[in-house]
């Protein structure tokens, strides 16, 4: 079987105007989750996984993996940069390291992406039973 | 149609006093003046994911109850709990981040805010360092250069760079407003060039544009009145409207800091390139600051989160001292949560320390790293928790978030956010500066009036009355316990 591609990254996290503006719609509207479940990525780096727009891919760290859709950064290029919005679904992958001062580490954390076009995006309900198992 | 005027703003810590709202039947139908979260917040606080009555989980589900019910439910939790958390605070009035801090020293818990999670590394270090600083109206009239590091305004905080930054109306410095949508323009021009030519040799092979420097500055640089630089690791919206934009390599911002430590020092770098930007252009951006008359570097969480954390504030901090040796400078960290700048200053107040104030002894102890909320969850040290206006299972790091919900957990919330689904205790409360009013502090720690301007739901309360009934419950147990 051909070995799909994998490509390392540097991950961040960040606030978007529309997960800012969907939090406070609220936390389960669509707004808020379709806001926060997409990882946006250098159109170089697409090509090299083979992917488009719009395509699930699984985002993986020391700490744990997530599927989220690929989007086309709109300010490339970043090549080796992606980008999540705070939320559920980043914090799935982010570093809990806190280096003895209580911050954890949410931004430039190494990671992989590889294409998951089976694998489905999970909705915060089933993402949160998946995580917590209450809910 | 009732208009209310100079509505203090309750999403960011920008805290914009000048939103104007349209009431009709008790709901706000209009809001003028505010950006895009400031304009979710208003029409849709009191859409379908607000929850309207108390809830506590019963056989794993969250089924109604009584406010006096609910109440009892959560004193009963904190009481019996040997070592609990409180925390959030920062998106609700200071007078309700006093009560909760009596509350944390009676069930002798930690009482811990949001900073801990943004600027908590920028406390740190101003206690290290010192931080010259001012308000923002100084900024809004007498600032000509700005810098924002590590911070996208655009998406965190709309209305920044309008209301008192680059592209304010100040009384000695003008907006930069038009020099941009003239930048703007011109790039449009071009493009719609390039598509023209396109068009007209598409059978030709076309001549190859030179190569165009990532670092080559707008022509507009030498323009008089005010530069923004803006420094990040992406190039976000508001890097596009910046005079200069230094990207900086994920995780590098600590020796980029100290490189523009050296090159305003006059020192020479006998390298090519720093963080992946090449020397000729910091010198470049170094000359803009230190010729400026009255500079202010503006920096978020791209400093605080990544590598080096309180370290890479420290050189900031540092590098704005240094300048000021030459010219002016201030500093100043873009808070996030509408009153986080408040809970930082309540809790001082009354504890002597910001955040992560551990009450277990009996008296107020401060160990950021020992104390502060996500290590204590990390450790799994806690016992109960309380969580006041925040999202922390939506907001922390899974493993730390984990702990949170594996234990008894009250919420106050007027959303049914995520937190609030993992809740035991759900108690919903009145939106501070909507239905409540209050007291917040704008990110120069300038205290601002929230209004009340509609009545919230029936028999909703604010935050602070919630609390002051769990306290005296708590109390109640507390003197029962002690008589038995």
């Amino acid at each position: 079987m051909e070995e799909k591609p994998k490509l390392k990254v540097t991950l961040l996290t960040g606030r978007t105007i529309e997960q800012g503006a969907g939090k406070e719609r609220g936390k389960s509207s669509k707004d808020y989750v379709e806001s926060v479940s997409v990882c946006f990525m250098d159109p170089e780096d697409m090509k090299k996984l083979g992917i488009k727009e719009g395509v699930n891919v699984q985002v993986s760290t020391a700490f744990g993996t997530v599927v989220v859709k690929a989007k086309k950064s709109l300010r490339a290029p970043h090549l080796g940069v992606i980008f999540i919005p705070y939320g559920p679904w980043a914090n799935v992958v982010v570093d809990p390291e806190t280096h003895g001062i209580g911050m954890p580490s949410f931004k430039g954390i190494p990671a992989t992406v590889e294409p998951a076009p089976d694998k489905p995006v999970l909705g915060l309900e089933e993402l949160l039973k998946a995580v917590f198992r209450k809910g | 149609m009732p208009v209310v005027k100079a509505v203090t703003c309750p999403v960011c810590g920008s805290l914009c006093d000048d939103i104007e709202l349209t009431v009709e039947n008790g709901r706000i139908v209009k809001v003028k003046n505010g950006c895009a979260m400031c304009e979710a917040k208003f029409l849709g606080y009191c859409g379908e994911h607000r929850v309207l009555k108390p809830m506590i989980r019963k056989n794993g589900e969250l089924v109604k109850t009584t406010l006096k019910e609910a109440v009892r439910r959560a004193a009963e939790i904190l009481a019996e709990s040997n070592y609990p958390v409180l925390y959030g605070w920062s998106s609700t009035s200071c007078e309700a981040i006093s009560v909760g801090i009596e509350l944390a020293e009676e069930v002798g818990g930690v009482i811990d805010n949001t900073s801990v999670v943004c600027h908590g590394p920028s406390i740190l270090s101003i206690q290290d360092v010192g931080i010259p600083s001012c308000t923002l109206g100084q900024i809004r009239h007498r600032a000509d250069l700005i810098v924002y590091w590590g911070s996208n305004p655009w998406s965190a905080h709309p209305r920044h760079i309008e209301r008192y930054t680059a592209f304010s109306e100040g009384r000695f410095e003008k907006s930069a407003w038009r020099s941009y949508v003239n930048k703007v323009k011109a790039l449009v021009g071009k493009k719609k060039i390039q598509s023209a030519i396109k068009r007209l040799f598409v059978k030709k092979p076309l001549p190859v544009p030179p190569p165009v420097s990532e670092y080559k500055p707008y022509p507009s640089i030498a323009k008089e009145g005010r530069k923004l630089i803006v420094i990040d690791v992406r190039r976000t919206k508001s890097a596009e409207i910046a005079d200069y934009f230094v990207k900086v390599e994920p995780n590098k911002d600590y020796e980029l800091l100290q490189a523009f430590r050296a090159l305003i020092r006059d020192q020479e770098l006998e390298v090519d390139k720093v963080a992946g930007v090449p020397v000729e252009y910091l010198e470049e951006v170094a000359d803009a600051m230190l010729s400026c008359d009255f500079g202010a570097l503006f920096f978020g969480l791209g400093l605080t989160m990544s590598s080096g954390k309180l370290r890479n504030i420290d050189a900031a901090l540092s590098l704005v001292r240094d300048l000021n040796m030459r010219t002016k400078f201030i500093i100043m960290p873009m808070r996030g949560h509408f009153n986080v700048t408040g809970a930082n200053t309540v809790f001082t107040w009354q504890t002597g320390y910001p955040y992560a104030v551990d009450f277990s002894l009996g008296y107020p102890r401060y160990n950021p790293g020992e104390t502060s909320v996500v290590d204590v969850l990390l450790r799994k040290e806690s016992d109960a928790a309380l969580i006041v206006a925040s999202d922390p299972v939506s907001n922390f790091p899974r493993k730390a978030a984990e702990h949170l919900v594996e234990n008894p957990l009250v919420v106050i919330d007027p959303h049914m956010n995520v937190t609030a689904q993992m809740a035991d205790v759900l108690i919903p409360s009145a939106f501070v500066g909507i239905e409540a009013s209050g007291t917040a502090y704008r990110m120069d720690h300038v205290p601002i009036p929230l209004k009340k301007v509609v009545d919230p739901p029936r028999g909703i309360l604010p935050d602070e009355e919630i609390l002051r009934r769990i306290l005296a419950e708590v109390r109640k147990i507390k003197r029962k316990e002690a008589k038995a």
